[in-house]
């Protein structure tokens, strides 16, 4: 009933060990090797989440993906890497001696750009195993609910933070051509590696968490803009209202509702360094402290809402 | 070896309570969600070789395979698929099994040969060896050039071969296909089927494979599991439900009738069902085969088919809602 053999050594299915198929044909010039075993080293979780991560950083460059895929990451670098340049060559032209924008003033003056930069990687990260269903083939491999969840944070975030930290790094090479005292330069630039550090983990948080939830990409990109960038202006206006209104201490508080904000007050209170966009942040240690933990807060709980997603999530 | 790295095996020796030539045991298996049970103390052994575990939606396959991967607790009772534990061990059995989900799993914006060598480092697999490992693999299902496009351009029939590639890539010891020839053409469901023979008797590895199609397991499967409603309705080995029952097929172009009545009068056991001109006659002896040629030559009538055939299973289970689907 069932036909012929397709082929030959059928009878191999009692040996476990390595089956090299035994005679082909003697008149097939091309000889099938058959399918092999692999006795060698299986790796464990960790070589597991390690290849998601790296899988995860190469797809938010368009590694791996078609070219399409390849054009707004890079054009968005493109833009970022400008302000560094042009500042280099402003310097180079007016005989300045500090940066006209500095180390941790720079996330603050790209925030549109660094937005835009998230709101497309986040959904690739994470909107695209939800929507097409991969989540059932990870789920089966050894590994954990949270160990994705884990490997694509810490992807986003690695990717972002390289491009941000590519941009200090031009800033800082252009401080030096330009014969900037090194030592300052040096201090501030690390100031500003620790602040686009911070920046990235609760950046990659917030957008991870909206697009955990909206499976569609486009929707994810949508929400992820509008949730950085209106709640950025609605702070801007809060503060002014606050302001307004005879209540300086509340304006102070107010950045911290927004992520560049949040991250530049606490930038500020942490490097005393000066704020970007002339906003006034909360003094003394108290402004650290409230600013410092929120920003520790908002990364847990966006972590917790992620783990939390994905206990549910991608049923086999 | 595997437990030596990973806090889940326990330390345990995966193969002490492997039980000889059985790589799954279910043991007063019992899982509810709420108010539903979807597995009620379900006692099955699954012998190496390939597996039809067969039930209509709903019957709780999934659930089954969700717990044999160790991503759901039971709520009672025990599973054990290559004698480790299904409820502690889950990271261990992930390494040396594979699974092929029934539902669409497949990102489109990659070629095949970059997800499945993703796919097998995700199994642990070094890069070379994964590599390497995908190209054979995606060659033994039948992917050849078309491994290089993105996959959002792949037929269905394309797909499920990713599919398969991406649970057989790390050479597991098991694989559980779920309704592996969902949504194929007939003649893509044979060549899945005989591929997931191939699996077993080539590569030795050993299958679970789904389907509520009992007619289409019960030509590559070595043993049956029937379960309905979380029941287990039937465990047997398909020799022992299929031998080779003595009935002829035999289909005329006219005169069923009449050769049906000849046949008769000759003595043979015939079984009409209705069908024109398409009956079966009990194989008592050569001489059988003979009347049916000689008939059909009197009354001139061509004979289009006289096949010996096996019982179908669905014949011997006869569950009820699966008959409409199985005749065809």
């Amino acid at each position: 009933m069932s036909g012929v053999e397709p082929v030959p050594g059928a009878g191999a299915s009692a040996v476990p060990a390595l089956p090299a198929l035994p005679a082909a044909p003697a008149y097939d010039v091309i000889h099938d090797i058959g399918f092999r075993h692999y006795d060698g080293h299986r790796f464990g979780r960790g070589w597991v989440v390690r290849s998601l991560l790296v899988e995860t950083v190469r797809g938010v460059f368009g590694l791996g993906r078609p070219a399409k895929s390849k054009v707004m990451p890079w054009s968005l670098i493109g833009i970022l890497l400008i302000p560094p340049l042009v500042i280099a060559v402003s310097i180079l032209l007016t005989g300045g001696d500090e940066l006209a924008i500095s180390y941790t003033q720079y996330p603050g003056a790209m925030e549109l750009v660094i937005s835009l930069f998230v709101a497309g990687a986040a959904p690739y990260c994470v909107s695209r195993d939800l929507r097409h269903g991969v989540m059932p083939l990870y789920l089966s491999r050894p590994m954990k609910r949270s160990d994705y969840v884990l490997a694509k944070f810490a992807g986003l975030a690695i990717s972002l933070f390289g491009v941000l930290a590519l941009a200090e790094r031009l800033l800082l090479v252009g401080a030096l051509l330009m014969k900037l005292p090194v030592g300052d330069q040096i201090a501030g630039w690390a100031g500003g590696i620790l602040t686009v550090a911070i920046l990235a983990l609760i950046l990659s948080g917030i957008s991870l968490v909206i697009a955990a939830f909206t499976p569609r990409r486009g929707l994810g990109v949508a929400a992820i803009i509008t949730g950085l960038l209106v709640v950025s202006g609605i702070v801007q206006i809060l503060i002014a209202i606050a302001n307004d209104k005879g209540y300086p201490t509340v304006a102070s508080y107010l950045p911290a509702l927004s992520p560049f904000s949040l991250v530049d007050g606490l930038a500020v209170r942490l490097l005393g360094v000066a704020p970007s966009n002339g906003i006034s942040y909360p003094a003394g240690a108290l402004g650290l402290v409230v600013f410092g933990s929120l920003a520790v807060a908002t990364v847990g709980a966006c972590l917790a809402v992620l783990i939390r997603r994905y206990q549910k999530v991608g049923g086999v | 070896m595997i437990s030596g790295m990973d806090p889940f095996t326990g330390g345990r020796d995966p193969g002490d309570a492997s039980p000889a030539g059985r790589s799954v045991v279910v043991e007063n298996l019992t899982r509810t969600f709420g108010p539903v049970t979807a597995l009620s103390q379900l006692n099955v052994e699954m012998p190496e070789g390939v597996v039809g575990l067969v039930g209509a939606n709903g019957a709780g396959k999934s659930t089954l395979i969700k717990i044999l991967l160790g991503l759901l607790p039971p709520t009672s009772g025990r599973a054990r698929v290559l004698g480790m534990d299904c409820a502690t061990q889950g990271l261990a059995i992930r390494q040396i099994v594979g699974y092929m989900p029934e539902s669409e799993c497949l990102p489109p914006d990659v070629s095949a040969i970059e997800f499945v060598v993703h796919l097998a480092r995700m199994s642990g697999l070094p890069s070379a060896v994964a590599r390497e490992r995908t190209a054979d693999t995606l060659r033994h299902v039948g992917l050849y050039e078309e491994r290089y496009r993105p996959i959002g351009g792949y037929s269905t029939g394309m797909k499920q071969r990713v599919k398969l590639a991406q649970s057989l890539v790390h050479d597991p010891k098991l694989v559980l296909l779920d309704e592996p020839t969902n949504g194929l053409d007939p003649a893509g469901r044979d060549e899945m089927l005989t591929l997931i023979q191939q699996i077993s008797t080539d590569f030795s590895i050993s299958v679970v494979v789904t389907s509520h199609l009992l007619g289409e397991l019960e030509r590559i499967s070595d043993h049956l599991v029937v379960i309905e409603s979380g029941v287990l309705q039937r465990s047997t080995s398909t020799a022992d439900a299929t031998q080779l029952s003595g009935v002829v097929l035999v289909e005329v172009t006219d005169s069923g009738p009449e050769l049906v009545a000849r046949l008769r009068a000759a003595g043979a056991q015939v079984a009409d069902d209705g069908v024109a001109h398409t009956f079966t006659v009990e194989f008592a002896g050569e001489w059988v085969l003979d009347a049916v040629q000689d008939g059909a030559a009197d009354l001139g009538v061509g004979l289009v088919r006289m096949q010996r055939r096996r019982h179908h299973l669905t014949e011997i289970f006869r569950p009820e809602q699966e008959g409409a689907h199985v005749r065809r």
